[in-house]
């Protein structure tokens, strides 16, 4: 437990939200010279950023995310150097798989488009992929293999930035719900229920389904839902399964995607989600849903239909209407910044959106395209 | 869903008698149970072919299994009995169940939960060493079976489970090695003047040590546990600190260890259920009215699940739960049932908590329990790693040391080591155990293959 003093705690940046984009944020902020509050109503990466799948891909994004989604991988593969620690970051390698001609052709495409920003995939037939893959089910077509990309472990990479950014002497306080954010001339004034305060020239709000609100308290209200991805994991097997495999299916019901973790549990998602309670700071998992996912993890791997789920789970995550994050400076209040409602993609992003909004919040510039993520585009 | 059917889960003492209150009335209600065969653990049944009588298989209480039995066989033209189903889960259309890889939803208007209690484990160097058994393994395995641990066990621990396990034992041919209680004599006498209220009960425990003694089984008091050994890969022996602090050792081929019992609360969770902590027991248990009522107006709890006070207290506490559901429900209940049953259970509490504090739950054992010895084995964590999310991963309750270094993370999920990570991360936060809070319980209740499907 954080203590501090009863008057007014000043930085140059207070950070609202202690998730992965927040606590991130807050440790490229140290780097950047700047001091930092950082505020979170729990505990530092417990919502989303800690009960996610844990997907570190880059393959099927949205174009203009790869040079953001780039920056990220290339901290990734960094973290032990940088924080002291690799929240399980494998470099396994990620394969998209399909069953329909249709998707096949959308992954095909999609690999000759991403290739001038850097993204190198091999298009594979389904024999080719069961060859190199031998997991891989008899029913699938057109695999897309991307080589670098991987998984990590969300319940470690958020507090462990957290830790990091504390370490490099962010404050980092937490148990502390914001109830109001003010604007003075100078000055942005946070005030917690707990009946503290804080002053900072710069802020940024990254509370993840709870940033809608924040934002729309400063007029600039966006198309969003909270919703709850549908997660769970297996009891532990031998380590076989390298990549993590995921379906490029456009029907919702069979986008569901695996990975195995060292220690053997296969962990999953997708398909439909259940919708978010945003005051009670829950999701439910909906047991039909666990039930709905079943045939078509198996027919990833059809060897999962041999084991069991021990455990499912889900959490609060934030979708803007057109699946792309709100990142960025504010359109309407200067020295105001937006991280949040990353559609369940933010996991990889995490650290690369760290650093560039540490570069544009104590630069005012950075060269990652952030203009598609504007939140001025709903405007 | 008024429409819909009562619920009752679990058949053993407390579901048994609560299916058999609703008959009464008139209703038909669908009893769940996850074993194959009804009568919970105390009167747990034998398979069909086995032939031993009452009196072998449950002494003293041999009148009351046969009792329940045959109440239950008369119960069955007149509910929906599903034997070896669990519930897993809950869906807003009802209650989620498997029997082998069938899955059904079941809608209900009210539910009673019997489900019972399983044992509470603290760990011990050795302890996941083959050989090693929970003492309720060791009776199902007696029970049900007619196997044996070994045939020289130790059994360890706390609690009148301990003597009666070693008593069975001892009946059954295997005569224990010894029996190693961490309650000292001078405890057990304070708690004894709570217990006095059920003489009779105390009596069998009396008689259970005597034959033991007779038999030449050394039954020691107030000892600290050091470790269970191993010789190739199996138990060989247990060594402990005897109450004047001298290591002692003796020679065995298994343990049976168990500190108590711990309620199975994780469908009242999963309903959403308030849970309060009971300093009597030292656990988080969903909160109660004196009829079982709980937080939610259609979920009822009774028994061990809910109350750790025996099978006794069990079945009156199934008849009460189930006279709560009918007057909730409109149907008439005579309030001398009530009054009667709440006079049954003041006495069953008093006796309950008379022997909570007769074989207390050895909380201290925790804090000195080493680093390297293995709390959470189904993901193999050990008090280090709980410890190391306590201090420098700054875990300050349960689900976020499990979120850190995975205590409670397995197939159990925390059923086992639950309570004991707790006593780990509470002592060395240097807090009361009740701050760390409890495991929130996650879908699915026990392991579900991944090749169900949902019958409708």
């Amino acid at each position: 437990m954080t203590t501090y003093p009863t008057n007014r705690m000043q930085a140059d940046v207070i950070i609202v939200g202690g998730g992965f984009m927040g606590a991130a944020t807050a440790f490229f902020l140290r780097r950047q010279g700047l001091s930092v509050i950082l505020l979170e109503r729990n505990l530092v990466g417990q919502a989303a950023s800690g009960v996610n799948f844990g997907n570190v891909r880059r393959q099927s994004r949205y174009l203009g995310q790869l040079p953001l989604a780039n920056r990220s991988r290339d901290i990734w593969i960094n973290l032990p150097r940088l924080i002291g620690e690799d929240a399980e970051f494998v470099m396994s390698g990620h394969i998209l798989v399909t069953t329909s001609e249709k998707d096949g052709a959308r992954l095909e495409k999609y690999a000759v488009d991403c290739k001038p920003y850097g993204l190198d995939l091999t298009i594979m037939t389904g024999d080719q992929a069961r060859a190199k893959f031998p997991m891989v089910g008899p029913d699938i077509r057109t695999v897309s293999y991307s080589p670098l990309d991987g998984h990590a472990n969300p319940r470690l990479a958020a507090p462990a930035f957290g830790r990091a950014a504390r370490r490099a002497g962010a404050r980092v306080i937490e148990n502390t719900e914001v109830c109001a954010i003010t604007k003075t001339s100078e000055d942005f004034i946070v005030e917690t229920r707990d009946g503290h305060s804080f002053q900072a020239p710069l802020l940024q709000i990254s509370s993840g389904a709870w940033g809608r609100a924040m934002a729309a308290s400063f007029g600039e209200d966006i198309p969003f839902a909270a919703n709850g991805p549908q997660m769970g994991v297996t009891e532990p097997l031998p380590y076989r399964i390298g990549p993590v495999i995921g379906s490029a299916s456009s029907v919702l019901e069979e986008g569901v995607y695996l990975r195995q973790v060292k220690r053997g549990n296969i962990v999953y998602g997708g398909g439909r989600r259940s919708v978010a309670d945003l005051v009670a700071k829950r999701s439910p998992i909906d047991p039909l849903n666990t039930m709905r996912q079943m045939p078509y993890l198996a027919r990833l791997v059809p060897q999962i239909a041999r084991l069991r789920v021990i455990r499912t789970w889900s959490g609060v995550e934030g979708y803007v209407g057109d699946n792309l994050p709100i990142m960025g400076p504010s359109s309407k209040v200067p020295g105001l910044f937006y991280a949040f409602g990353f559609c369940g993609h933010g996991f990889q992003l995490g650290p690369g959106v760290g650093m560039t909004m540490a570069e544009l919040i104590a630069t005012g510039h950075t060269d990652i395209p952030l203009e598609p993520f504007h939140i001025k585009r709903f405007q | 869903m008024a429409d819909e059917p009562v619920i009752v889960i679990g058949a053993g003492p407390a579901g048994t008698r609560a299916a058999q209150r609703l008959v009464q009335a008139g209703l038909r209600p669908v009893v769940i149970d996850e074993n194959d065969r009804q009568g919970g653990q105390i009167y747990r049944r034998q398979p069909e072919n086995f032939h031993r009588t009452p009196e072998k298989l449950y002494g003293t209480e041999a009148a009351k299994a046969t009792a329940l039995h045959t109440d239950f066989d008369l119960l069955r033209p007149h509910i929906d009995y599903h034997p070896g189903t669990t519930v897993w889960g809950v869906s807003d259309e009802g209650l989620m169940t498997v029997c082998g890889q069938d899955v059904t939803i079941v809608p209900f208007s009210r539910v009673i939960i019997a489900s019972g209690a399983t044992d509470r484990i603290m760990p011990v160097p050795g302890w996941t060493t083959p050989g090693a058994y929970s003492l309720g393994a060791a009776q199902i395995a007696l029970k049900a079976q007619a196997c044996a641990i070994g045939q020289k066990p130790v059994f360890m621990g706390t609690g009148p489970l301990l003597y009666l396990v070693a008593w069975q034992y001892l009946q059954a041919g295997a005569r224990p090695a010894a029996v190693l209680d961490t309650s000292a004599l001078s405890t057990r006498m304070k708690g004894l003047r709570r217990m006095a209220s059920r003489a009779r009960v105390v009596a069998n425990g009396v008689r259970y040590m005597a034959d033991l003694a007779r038999a030449g089984v050394r039954l020691h008091a107030g000892i600290t546990p050091r470790a269970i050994e191993a010789s190739n890969n199996q138990v060989s022996g247990v060594t402990w600190c005897d109450s004047r602090g001298r290591l002692r050792q003796v020679s065995c081929d298994a343990v049976g260890i168990g500190y108590g019992l711990r309620s199975e609360t994780q469908l009242a969770d999963l309903l959403k259920c308030d849970f309060t902590f009971d300093p009597c027991f030292t656990q988080w248990r969903p909160h109660v009215d004196r009829n079982g009522r709980t937080s939610r107006p259609d979920v009822y709890l009774a028994g061990d699940g809910v109350l750790l006070r025996g099978a006794d207290a069990a079945e009156a506490a199934g008849q009460l739960a189930a006279c709560a559901v009918l007057r909730d429900g409109g149907h008439g209940v005579e309030d001398t049932e009530f009054t009667q049953l709440h006079e049954t259970l003041a006495i069953m509490n008093r006796f309950g908590r008379g022997l909570a504090e007769a074989f207390p739950w050895p909380a201290h054992l925790a804090r000195a329990l080493p680093d390297e010895t293995v709390v959470c084995r189904c993901e193999n964590i050990t008090a280090g790693e709980i410890r190391r999310a306590a201090g420098e991963l700054d875990a300050p309750e349960m689900n976020r040391a499990k979120a850190l270094t995975r205590p409670g993370m397995g197939r159990c999920q925390g059923r086992m080591c639950g309570l004991a990570a707790a006593e780990i991360l509470a002592a060395a936060r240097n807090v009361p155990v009740r701050e760390v809070g409890r495991l929130r319980t996650a879908a699915p209740v026990k392991p579900l293959p991944l090749n169900c499907t949902v019958k409708s």
